[in-house]
Formats: C-alpha cells, sequence, structure tokens
C-alpha cells in the first residue's frame, strides 16, 4: 500500500509495480499540481554558502560526507541515478520525455529572471536552457491577462548579460479580450489543431529572425511534444516553454499521466481519497480506511509505504504545541519550541529548522524512534516527509522523492522475497 | 547639493502626530515642511489596534489620559467620521477576575465623564456570541475603531491642500547648531542618495519612539522608553464591538474589529531600540490564553499576521511596569537645553493625537508670534482618495461594482485590483517618489491575505515591470524586501494551515526562483 499521491507516491508505485508488487495507492493528487515538472537532483550545495553547483554528483559526494543522517546517505549514487533514470524512462514512455545532460545540471529561466540549475527538464523547456547558454537571439512572448509572467520583467533583469533578448505581448487568439487567462486554459485551447495555429501566427509577426521563442508553460496538456513541434514548425524557430506560478500545467501533466498509465501496471489507484486512519494488525499488516471526504471503504495491506508528504501534503500537523506525524503518530524529528522553527529573515541563506524536521528512518527507509528502533517491522516511508533534508534550499525535490521512493522499495521487495 | 529649502516649521515624523500637526499649523496659515524617514505611518502610528479609546481602559490608572480620550475620541467621531467606525465597546470580566475592580468600574467611568452602562450577561451573550461562557459581568463603553492609515495620509492631504510640503524616504544627516539654535537641518533621500538642507525658524522633532535619538542628535536630551506591544490579525471578524477584558490594564485584554478581520493584543516588552521591535513567538504565546479565556474562539481562529508597534513612553521616573508609565503625552521646549528653535512632541497615544497636535501647533505660533486659532477642533477633516485603499472589504466591492474584467486582481485574498495599484502607484508618483512594493502593500490590502504574499508579490512585480516601474534586477531587491518585511509578521503565527501556506511559499520563492541564492 502506497499512501501518498505526491512525486514520491507516484514514484514508489511505478516502482513497486515494475519490481511485480501488488499495490494499492490512495491520496490526493492535487498536491502533484503544484510542482514545477522540473527534476531537481542536487542544485545548491551547501546553501548556508549560497553555492550553485553544476555538477550535482560531485555535490552528493560532499553532501553524503557532510550529513551522514541525509535520505541521500542511504543510498549508493548509482541506485539514484538508476532510480532518475528509470522514472524519465517511463515518463519518455507514456509521452512526457525529460531531457537533461548526463552528468551535470542544465540551467533554466524562471519567470521572475533567475536562472535555476537543475537536473532534468521537460522536453518542452530544453531550448531554453541552450538559447540561456548561447545567449542566442530570443524572443519572450507573454500573454495579455496572464498574471504573474512579465517578459518585460525577464529581459530587465537578464538582458544586460544577454542582449539579443527581446519581448512581444499578444492576446491569445480565440479568446475573450478581456479577463484574465489561466495556463490551463490555454493549454487545452492549443490541443486544437486550428487554434494552435492561430495562436502560433498571432506570434509569428514578432519573431523577426530569432533563433529561439520562449513561451510561458501553455503547450497542451496531452501532446505538448506534438504542438512544440508544430509551433517550431510555424514560427521557423525553436521553442521553449518557462515555468509559471503554481498551479501551473507542467504539475498538471504529471499528474494526468501518471493518474492514466499507472493503473495500466496494474496498479489499482484510489486517486482524490485519503487514508483516514491506519492500524496495525496482530498477524503484521495493516488495515486501512480510506474515502474521499469520510471513510467510505477499508484495504488490508501487508506493508505500508508512507509517501505523505510535509504541511502541504498533510503528512506532517504542524500544532502551537508541536509538530505531529498525521497517521501513525510517528515520533517526528523537530526543533524543540516553535520559536526555533523559523529564522528571522525569510531568505535567510541556511534556509528554517522546520523544514529539516520529519521522520527518522534506519537505512531501509524504516521509521525509527528517538533511540533509533524501527517502530513497525513492516512499515516504510519517503519523500519529503523525511527528517535530516530540505529539499527547497539544496533544490533536489524530485531526486530526493525519487530516490527515497527507490531505497524503500527496494528494501520492502527484499524483506517480501525473504518472508515467501 | 540640492539648493537649501526655507520653511517657517520643519516637521520631523510622519505619523498621526507629525501629520496632524502640519495641518495644524497649516489651518492658522503657517508655511510648513514634514520630512518622514519611511512613508506615513510607518512607524507607531501604523503599527495599533486601530482602537478609538473611549478612556474607560484608563480610569485607574491614568485618569487624566481618560478625560482626554473621551473628549478626543468624540472630537474624531464627529469630525473625521469617515475614518471612524462607531462600533461601541464593551468591558468584560471572566470567572477569576478581580471583583473589586468590577464593582468600581461605573463610578470611575463616572468620575471621568465616560458614559458606561451594565449589559445583562444574555444580552451580552447575543450581541458578542464570541463571547465565553464564564462571562461574570460586561459594561458597555463608547470604544470605536479608526483606520490610523486613513487618519494621517487624509490629514496630510488637507495640509498639502494648505501648502505644506512633504517628503518621504528622508532622514535626518545632522543638525547644524550656532550657539542659541538650529540653523540648518541636513537631510538624506535614502532611496535617492540625494542630500540637501533646511532652514526653518521653528524645528518639531514628532518622530515617536524615535524622538529621545532624533534629540539626541541635536544635543537635547530627554527620556523615552521605548515599549513594544504586539498584536496579531485573525482571518475573519469575531465581534461586532471592541471587546476589553474588565480588569486593571495588562497584556492580551482587547479584542478590535477591523474592517472583515479583527485584532488580538496587546503586549508590553521593553526594547531598547525602535528600530529592534519585531513580534516574537514568546509574546503570541503569552497573551493568546488570555484571549482565550474572554474570547473561546481564538483557540482555533486562523490568524493572518502579526505586528509590533512601540509606544513612546515618556519617562519621568523609574517603574517596573511600563503600564504604569503616563500614557500622557509630553511637549518638551528644548530652549531650557539651549536650543531656542526646537521642541519635542512624543508620549501619548493614537486617540489624542489631535489634542497633541494642537498643543504643539499653539506653542509653535507663539514661538512665530502667529496669531490664529486651532481649527481642527472645530473643522472637519476633508476625506481624500489618499487613504481609502487601506480599508479591508472597500476593493472588493468596488471591483464588483465595476465589473471590468480586464482590471485583473493583483492579489486575490484581498481582491486588490490592477487599477487599485495604479492608483496607489501614481499617488506615490506625485509626491515625487518612486512606488515600491513594500509601500503598495502598506498602502493597500495587497499581501495582507491569507497567501503571506506569496502570489500578489509575483504579480505586482510582473505588473510594476510592464508599466516601466522597475527597471533592470529592481523588482528582485524589492521582492526580497516586501517578503522579508511580511516574514516579520507572519513568522510568529506559524502553527496549523499558515505552515502549509509558508511551505508553498517557500517552495515557490526558494526552490524554484532561488530568490535567498542573492543578497
Amino acid at each position: 500500500m502506497v499512501i501518498g499521491a505526491g512525486m514520491a507516491g507516484m514514484a514508489a508505485t511505478l516502482f513497486a509495480a515494475q519490481q511485480g508488487l501488488h499495490v494499492v495507492q490512495a491520496g490526493l493528487t492535487g498536491e502533484v499540481i503544484y510542482a514545477s515538472g522540473v527534476f531537481d537532483l542536487l542544485g545548491v550545495y551547501p546553501p548556508k554558502e549560497r553555492r550553485v553547483r553544476n555538477d550535482p554528483w560531485d555535490a552528493l559526494n560532499e553532501l553524503v560526507t557532510a550529513e551522514p543522517h541525509h535520505p541521500y546517505a542511504r543510498l549508493a549514487p548509482d541506485a539514484i541515478r538508476t532510480a532518475m533514470d528509470t522514472l524519465t524512462a517511463y515518463l519518455a514512455e507514456i509521452g512526457l520525455p525529460y531531457k537533461g545532460h548526463r552528468n551535470r545540471n542544465t540551467t533554466l529561466l524562471t519567470p521572475v529572471g533567475t536562472v535555476k540549475r537543475t537536473y532534468r527538464v521537460p522536453e518542452s523547456m530544453w531550448a531554453g536552457s541552450q538559447a540561456l547558454a548561447a545567449k542566442a537571439p530570443c524572443l519572450i512572448v507573454d500573454l495579455v491577462g496572464l498574471r504573474g509572467f512579465s517578459a518585460r520583467q525577464m529581459v530587465e533583469t537578464l538582458g544586460s548579460a544577454w542582449p539579443d533578448l527581446r519581448t512581444a505581448t499578444i492576446d491569445v487568439p480565440g479568446t475573450s479580450v478581456h479577463g484574465p487567462k489561466y495556463p490551463e486554459h490555454v493549454a487545452r485551447m492549443l490541443e486544437v489543431e486550428a487554434d494552435r495555429e492561430r495562436f502560433a501566427a498571432a506570434i509569428a509577426t514578432h519573431v523577426n529572425g530569432a533563433a529561439y521563442v520562449g513561451l510561458p508553460a501553455v503547450l497542451g496538456i496531452y501532446q505538448t511534444s506534438e504542438i512544440l513541434a508544430d509551433l517550431e514548425k510555424h514560427l521557423n524557430a525553436r521553442v521553449f516553454e518557462i515555468p509559471t506560478m503554481p498551479p501551473a500545467i507542467t504539475g498538471l501533466r504529471l499528474k494526468e499521466a501518471f493518474e492514466r498509465h499507472l493503473p495500466v501496471l496494474g496498479v489499482e489507484a484510489h486517486y482524490h481519497h485519503r487514508v483516514f486512519d491506519a492500524r496495525p494488525l496482530p498477524g503484521g499488516g495493516f488495515k486501512l480506511q480510506m474515502g474521499k471526504s469520510e471513510p467510505e471503504h477499508s484495504v488490508l495491506a501487508d506493508r505500508v509505504l508512507l509517501a505523505t508528504g510535509r504541511f502541504i501534503g498533510k503528512g506532517l500537523t504542524p500544532k502551537r504545541d508541536g509538530i505531529h506525524e498525521a497517521l501513525f503518530n510517528l515520533p517526528v524529528h523537530q526543533p524543540k519550541h516553535r520559536d526555533e522553527w523559523y529564522a528571522g529573515t525569510f531568505l535567510a541563506p541556511q534556509g528554517h529548522a522546520v523544514s529539516r524536521a520529519g521522520i527518522e528512518t534506519d537505512s531501509q527507509f524504516q521509521p525509527v524512534d528517538a533511540v533509533g528502533r524501527v517502530v513497525h517491522e513492516r512499515l516504510y516511508a519517503a519523500g519529503s516527509i523525511l527528517a535530516h533534508q530540505d529539499w527547497m534550499r539544496t533544490k533536489s525535490g524530485v531526486g530526493l522523492a525519487v530516490a527515497s521512493a527507490w531505497g524503500a522499495v527496494k528494501a520492502i521487495a527484499k524483506q517480501v522475497a525473504t518472508s515467501s | 547639493m540640492k539648493k537649501n529649502l526655507e520653511t517657517q516649521v520643519l516637521v520631523i515624523g510622519g505619523g498621526a502626530t507629525g501629520t496632524g500637526l502640519v495641518r495644524d499649523l497649516a489651518l492658522r496659515g503657517v508655511r510648513c515642511l514634514l520630512v518622514e524617514k519611511q512613508d506615513i505611518n510607518a512607524g507607531a502610528s501604523g503599527a495599533n489596534h486601530g482602537l478609538l479609546h473611549s478612556g474607560a481602559r484608563y480610569i485607574a490608572s491614568d485618569p487624566a489620559s481618560a478625560k482626554e480620550c473621551r473628549e478626543e475620541s468624540d472630537l474624531i467621531k464627529r469630525l473625521a467620521p469617515h475614518c471612524v467606525e462607531t462600533t461601541g465597546g464593551l468591558f468584560v470580566a471572566v470567572a477569576g477576575d478581580d471583583e473589586t475592580y468590577i464593582a468600581d468600574f461605573t463610578d470611575r467611568c463616572i468620575q471621568c465623564g465616560i458614559h458606561t452602562q451594565a449589559v445583562e450577561i444574555k444580552d451580552a451573550l447575543d450581541m458578542e456570541p464570541v463571547l465565553s461562557p464564564e462571562t461574570i459581568a460586561v459594561y458597555s463603553v463608547p470604544d470605536a475603531c479608526v483606520d490610523p492609515f486613513k487618519l494621517s495620509l487624509d490629514n496630510l492631504a488637507d495640509a498639502q491642500a494648505h501648502g505644506t510640503a512633504a517628503l518621504r524616504n528622508t532622514r535626518i544627516v545632522r543638525f547644524e547648531k550656532s550657539s542659541e539654535h538650529i540653523e540648518l537641518v541636513h537631510l538624506e533621500n535614502h532611496r535617492t542618495g540625494e542630500r540637501f538642507a533646511i532652514k526653518a525658524e521653528v524645528i518639531v522633532n514628532a518622530t515617536g519612539a524615535w524622538a529621545g535619538n532624533v534629540a539626541a542628535m541635536a544635543g537635547a536630551k530627554i527620556n523615552t522608553l521605548c515599549s513594544q506591544g504586539s498584536l496579531i490579525i485573525t482571518q475573519n471578524r469575531l465581534c461586532h464591538r471592541v471587546i476589553n477584558r474588565l480588569r486593571k490594564a495588562t497584556d492580551g485584554d482587547i479584542l478590535v474589529p477591523g474592517g472583515t478581520v479583527s485584532i488580538f493584543g496587546t503586549t508590553s516588552v521593553r526594547i531598547d531600540d525602535p528600530e529592534k521591535k519585531r513580534p516574537t513567538v514568546a509574546e503570541i504565546d503569552a497573551m493568546l490564553p488570555d484571549g482565550i479565556a474572554m474570547v473561546p474562539k481564538l483557540a482555533d481562529t486562523r490568524f493572518i499576521r502579526a505586528y509590533a508597534g512601540v509606544r513612546p513612553l515618556v519617562q519621568s521616573t523609574l517603574t517596573a511596569d511600563d503600564r504604569a508609565v503616563s500614557r500622557g503625552f509630553a511637549l518638551i521646549d528644548h530652549s531650557e537645553d539651549g536650543i531656542s528653535n526646537f521642541m519635542t512632541i512624543t508620549g501619548g497615544k493614537l486617540t489624542t493625537y489631535r489634542l497633541m497636535a494642537e498643543k504643539t501647533a499653539d506653542r509653535v505660533c507663539a514661538h512665530l508670534g502667529v496669531g490664529e486659532a486651532c481649527q481642527t477642533r472645530t473643522t472637519p477633516l476633508p476625506a481624500t482618495n489618499a487613504g481609502k485603499w487601506t480599508e479591508a472589504g472597500l476593493t472588493p466591492k468596488m471591483w464588483f461594482q465595476k465589473k471590468d474584467p480586464s482590471d485583473l486582481l493583483l492579489c486575490e485574498c484581498e481582491m486588490v485590483p490592477t487599477s487599485v495599484v495604479d492608483n496607489i502607484s501614481a499617488n506615490i508618483q506625485e509626491q515625487g517618489d518612486q512606488p515600491s512594493l513594500r509601500e503598495l502593500g502598506q498602502r493597500s490590502r495587497v499581501g495582507k491575505g491569507p497567501c503571506q504574499g506569496a502570489f500578489c508579490s509575483l504579480r505586482m512585480t510582473a505588473h510594476l515591470y510592464n508599466e516601466g516601474l522597475l527597471r533592470a534586477d529592481q523588482g528582485l531587491d524589492e521582492l526580497r524586501d516586501f517578503l522579508n518585511e511580511r516574514w516579520r509578521g507572519v513568522r510568529p503565527i506559524l502553527w496549523g494551515q499558515a505552515v502549509s501556506q509558508a511551505e508553498l511559499q517557500e517552495a515557490l520563492h526558494c526552490g524554484l526562483y532561488g530568490l535567498e541564492l542573492s543578497e
């Protein structure tokens, strides 16, 4: 049983199904739409020194030496690499190809005009890294009504180092002229070929010899590769997407792809379901109550992999008296007092102590108590709920989710094999 | 160096007192210049309870202040009704509160001329269902709520209409003195780095908690204490009226409604430097149980922000309890320190700002030989546009009425549309300044909703770039400044749902955008 439908839950379900395990998965996929869609492995280390890393493997080496309790330290670098490759290979198969360099991070433009290091980007963002690296003649297009995305802002912040960067603003054809535009609406519209052509025509008049055209991430939900190829043909330029504010289309694509394709692997999926109660059974397994807004039915599971996330995912409950694990009431590693949760400034480079709170596990990703004893013989945990990591500041969210899911599933498979 | 400016009166400090003072002087025909080191109401005038005291809170500790409050709150209700919500107030005692204090309450109010009436417990619970079932005594008083931003911005606007000039983001560099008086005041605009000097016949230090520092720069000495008071804002309005605890004034006594929210406070913590004010986890944790005893709903309501203001207390004798120091004001003529044209007005409270301004203006006019009488006691304060966007609930109402879909909402929590942000930027630009994210936040509801500014800050930045108001990487600096500033208010109330919001914000601003990676 996998509880959670964020990146860790999805990856764990995939890996377990690939291992031939019978998987039931439950969780709210709503959370995935807050995902940026880019796959970080390790982009900054150590955060306190604000050190941006081009080589994630080098950085990983330093991290596991300096932080032996970090979840990454539970795995060999090769296992982490295999986990990431396995996930991206599967996503390519189901129509969501990712790109990146073999051994180093790639660069990614953000809508505020900063440049981010990440490990794998959706194919639709790949040309942006190349445009940025070459400082090639490039047009960034924004859409009237799409708030929080200003091409002019990107050109103002990046322009001094990239003189051939230009902007254009277009009305999205075929929609009402006024009112806010949402990435999802535009994306659904671009799935239709005729609308796509009108959209391309509106941009074409601005291209003027630009080799690259950057757009907010709106290029469809299900047929992004086709839409991208179509636009490139119409515009006679390489086209790329730039991430937008959540809820973003890039997260929605992942959610839709997993929801449609994981059940094909034999996974019994209960998306939009929450697990309300989990009880260990005398025989060794668990009885779980799940449902949409209240407990509707129960599932018996031999083993549970807890991938419920942190605060947004509701895996951890932050009360005024301390942080609690929501489902099993597992011991939570955390600062002594609420006053220590957060630093005095939001952007303090070292991050916030509360981000490193979470569930401690042994090398098999089994939750342990304060003295290191396994809490339950058949319980595992993966993803951001794990303690001793700060994925937001080290830029390692997906890497951590996927690697720990890999480690936990391997350990489960081993336990299953030994017991049968 | 810019050429020297000349004015009759230079007022230092753009809070309630400073803006009230320039209006009072301008209406008497005196030419004034007001300088403020940040923005209007950036100090205690913008970080208080928004409570127009009936005076009942001070009947025991400071009857003189209580009477002043009663008189002044009556005047403000009459002369500036657009800044006031006449909610009325209740004083509420719960089981365990001091019975002697309760018994003396009515007599003490009568002695101070404050109208009060006993309310039946069951009626009180009908009037304010959030009151504790343990309530044992309730009295009504004429408390009210006041929007301090609107008040100061309107005072300043009326002063400007009568010839006053104002410079924001302008701080004192030094006072140039001859043997007996201040010849020139050297100033700097810290946004542009521009320096200049002002020659004034009289200089008034109206800098609240900073009064001691400014006086010291001029070589005068006053003893001020800085008492930090912290408050927390609830997401929804919990009560119709001001609810005060019926006991000797202490921490966590008052719940004040304001538009669509309620504000609970306060604390009293001595700090040595007003710049160090910030609401702390310890203060919030210490005062919440007191509030919960009076209004149990405070235990599970969602808070959206905390903030701290610094009460300037003028010290005559040292006491252990800052609440025992008089809340009355002090007008100090520094001719006793050998500076003939310099005075300080400090202490007091929001409710008595007008009286403080009047008394100071009387002294200034005596010095200048101006015989005009005070008009602020009788002339209504005109309502202007400048302050109207700070009112919670106003922008959604206007947005719905206007029904213009192209007027995009930049802040969805508080429903602040683009047109309002443009209006405020234009207003700031008319004053000769560049609008910053922080100021737009101070002058509107932007960033004050449950998203804690995570999304609206990005939408506003993008919009300001599109309008050409931000260049190069200025927007990133402003974004960082805005986020760190908002954080001060959010950090102490981070538990429950607010933690998820903070996590979402960090995932976006740090995880994806890497805003923490450069300074």
